[in-house]
């Protein structure tokens, strides 16, 4: 794939929109997650209330060919309900805030959707053909009468309107205390990690009933915490290794084959602190908010509050590249954790040859950046640039005295707006954006 | 952080700075305001941080990632104003009953001017390395002009005076000590027996301010003196030490705290963080209700 920002490389394209346009956004419609499956085909979004809604890439015209095709809701299911904890008298949020798809196995979809609590495995099933003739009921469902069945016949497969059911099929629930960061599926296929703020979990698929714990950094007098887990994935080929990320900006990269408890890693990454820069902020912006590992299984990449960074799995001291999401607000870090904006937990994705990497800012800006070519680009997830194919504008907002013309005052963002979740096609340059109650999609403009 | 008796420099937009860092007992206007400004910067961040550790959504269990990052920062403020000495003052003044109901009101407005001499200075670090405040240096009272986009003047009192809702004695205080875990309802006019005792918990205080238990003992808020200002009162009347401890806090064990203290407190601060404006509903029991309305009604 080529690079991301203009010239002889892609341009972003407005494709697509989903969601209400209404001003007043509904709580319940905040989108909490966004996942592309394995092939790109589905698109997968869990928002606040609950509710799950995938999308599904239309086949492409043949008559267009330069046209790729849309995605289209495929289905819609409420896969966690709020709950309530007697025990503690608190309640237990239905926001989902994680889906990891299954890769595909036979004709149905498998994935896993998680609160603060709860795991679930959902099946997503096509039904397109109904069986019809039986012999003890009629059409409409009513049992015959026995003494009046004279003769007996095959049921025969109709065609029927295509439905698209999702059914649960699994319920992993009561592992977890503190509240679920992150699922991850393991390579195994047959295992996955779930990990809250002091403990990760291995589950196997197909057991609700227990699971191992992996990973436990409670320590015995919770006066003396002073480091929570923050996210957590599964190596994409070693099925023994996985990392966790912590809130002091320190990564942990764990084998399981050496111990039952992985509490000791096997590699720790930590950048030193740069002295210069050290204020009272420091450790709240190096808390790393999302960690993910390259498609290759070579490199893995870290979100903190202003920047992504690239670590090679083999050196531990320093990451290999260093992107600046947004260096300009490191001179309002006093207002940002007033407003609690520092604690935003930002997302990031790679593409599928692992040579770019995005992620998202306020004011509904996300951010490129070309490994190779060390090219970066903003762009703006708005109404106002969602044209059919229009290509998108690069943003820019200045920092220094003088702005210039279609630049932004840093003082003008708007903080209320921001992208936290990010997701880029396994395959393609198509990506996916939610941006508070809705969801972009962006394409390359093929020539 | 940085280390003790190191020359640490500051820079300000054209101002010279300050010579030396021990002497600050005859230094220039500029050192004086700079150091009082980021004393006060240090403050407002201690207490805006203990606000927010108070002021979790009640309903749902709060963020232990969100708090733990707040009380580290609070303990990295605490350490530092340990090495400074100033830690030692205020606990000290914090007897000092009088002062504490008038500053109060003027550290909300230091947390909204901070924040809009933060936003001024662009490309400045928020809070600059100062030469320590010597114990001795600590003056009355002055005049802390900022210069910021408003030109806003404010004055201030040095960080010598109290703030009713800075942790005391941090569970030293053996008077406290005994209220945890006791009827929330009982009085919080404690300072008959906090007065006698603070001298010497201040000191043991000093001592052992690094320990994690004392650091987390912070989170006792206290309320050393009968404080004129209602909302304060409110705010604090029917707080129970034992609520604050990290345990409790971290796994949300609080109970609700009430909107109309809160309301109040916005007010009083322009700025109003987005947790006071919080509009979940809070649960409130039918005795603290009452309770706090015997307060308003009294008072």
């Amino acid at each position: 794939m080529a690079g991301v920002a203009g010239g002889n490389d892609f341009q972003w394209c407005f494709s697509q929109v989903k969601g209400a346009i209404d001003e007043d956004v509904a709580e319940a419609d905040i989108i909490s997650t966004v996942e592309f499956n394995h092939s790109g085909e589905l698109l997968a979004t869990g928002d606040k209330g609950g509710r799950v809604v995938i999308f599904q890439h239309e086949q492409e015209c043949k008559n267009r060919p330069n046209l790729r095709g849309e995605y289209n809701v495929y289905s819609t299911f409420q896969s966690h309900e709020p709950e309530f904890d007697y025990l503690k008298s608190l309640e237990i949020e239905e926001k989902i805030n994680k889906i990891r798809w299954l890769p595909q196995q036979n004709s149905a979809h498998f994935l896993l959707s998680t609160n603060d609590k709860t795991i679930k495995l959902w099946k997503i099933g096509e039904r397109d053909k109904r069986a019809e003739g039986y012999n003890l009921k009629d059409e409409d469902g009513r049992l015959r009468d026995p003494f009046r069945i004279t003769s007996l016949r095959v049921p025969v497969l109709m065609p029927m309107d295509l439905m698209v059911e999702a059914s649960p099929r699994r319920v992993f629930a009561n592992a977890h205390t503190y509240h679920i960061n992150s699922i991850s599926v393991n390579s195994d296929h047959q295992t996955y990690l779930s990990a809250d703020d002091l403990r990760i979990n291995l589950w196997h698929l197909e057991i609700t009933d227990r699971s191992f714990n992996i990973v436990d950094i409670k320590p015995a007098n919770m006066e003396e915490l002073t480091e929570v887990i923050t996210a957590a994935e599964c190596h994409p080929n070693q099925c023994n290794v996985f990392v966790y990320s912590s809130s002091k900006g320190t990564i942990r990269l764990c084998d399981m084959r050496t111990a039952a408890l992985c509490d000791s890693h096997t590699k720790f990454f930590e950048e030193p602190e740069d002295p210069s820069s050290r204020s009272f902020f420091s450790e709240i912006i190096s808390s790393i908010s999302d960690v993910k590992f390259s498609h290759s299984g070579r490199y893995m990449m870290t979100r903190d509050y202003l920047s992504v960074k690239v670590w090679d799995l083999n050196m531990e001291n320093r990451p290999v590249e260093t992107y600046q999401v947004h260096e300009y607000l490191r001179s309002k870090l006093c207002s940002l954790y007033e407003n609690d904006c520092i604690f935003d937990k930002f997302e990031c994705c790679w593409n599928g040859s692992d040579s770019a990497i995005m992620t998202g800012s306020y004011n509904n800006f996300f951010r490129m950046f070309d490994r190779n070519t060390r090219k970066d680009i903003t762009l703006e997830a708005s109404r106002e640039s969602s044209k059919p194919r229009a290509t998108l504008k690069p943003r820019k907002v200045s920092t220094g005295g003088k702005r210039k013309k279609d630049e932004i005052s840093v003082d003008s963002l708007d903080f209320n707006k921001k992208i936290l979740h990010t997701a880029w096609h396994p395959k393609e340059n198509v990506i996916a954006v939610a941006a508070t109650n809705n969801l972009y999609i962006f394409q390359d403009k093929i020539n | 952080m940085f280390p003790k008796g190191t020359k640490r420099k500051f820079s300000d937009s054209g101002d010279e700075p300050a010579a030396g860092g021990e002497d600050v007992n005859q230094p220039s206007s500029v050192a004086v305001r700079m150091l009082s400004s980021y004393s006060l910067q240090r403050q407002s961040l201690l207490d805006m941080s203990l606000i927010k550790l108070q002021l979790c959504h009640m309903l749902v269990e709060p963020n232990l990632c969100r708090s733990v990052l707040i009380a580290n920062t609070v303990r990295q403020i605490q350490e530092e104003m340990t090495q400074d000495g100033t830690w030692q003052i205020m606990t000290q003044a914090l007897s000092a009953a009088n002062a504490a109901a008038q500053c109060s009101a003027d550290r909300l407005v230091a947390t909204e001017v901070l924040c809009r001499q933060t936003e001024a200075t662009q490309g400045e670090q928020v809070l600059k390395p100062f030469p320590a405040v010597g114990s001795e240096g600590c003056p009355a009272e002055e005049e802390v002009v900022v210069e910021g986009e408003g030109g806003v003047t404010m004055s201030t009192v040095s960080p010598q005076a109290p703030t009713s809702y800075l942790p005391g004695t941090f569970g030293m205080d053996p008077c406290w000590e005994e209220e945890n875990g006791e009827d929330e309802e009982e009085d919080e006019d404690s300072e008959e027996c906090g007065s006698g005792s603070e001298e010497g918990d201040s000191d043991r205080l000093v001592e052992d301010s690094r320990t994690a238990e004392q650091v987390f003992g912070t989170f006792e808020i206290k309320n050393p003196a009968p404080s004129p200002d209602p909302a304060l009162e409110e705010l604090f009347s029917d707080v129970d030490a034992s609520y604050y401890d990290l345990d409790t806090v971290l796994t949300g064990m609080q109970s609700a705290p009430k909107m109309g203290p809160y309301d109040l407190l916005e007010s009083l601060s322009s700025h109003g963080p987005s947790p006071l404006s919080s509009s979940t509903s809070c649960r409130s029991d039918l005795n603290e209700l009452d309770h706090i309305m015997e307060i308003i009604v009294g008072s």
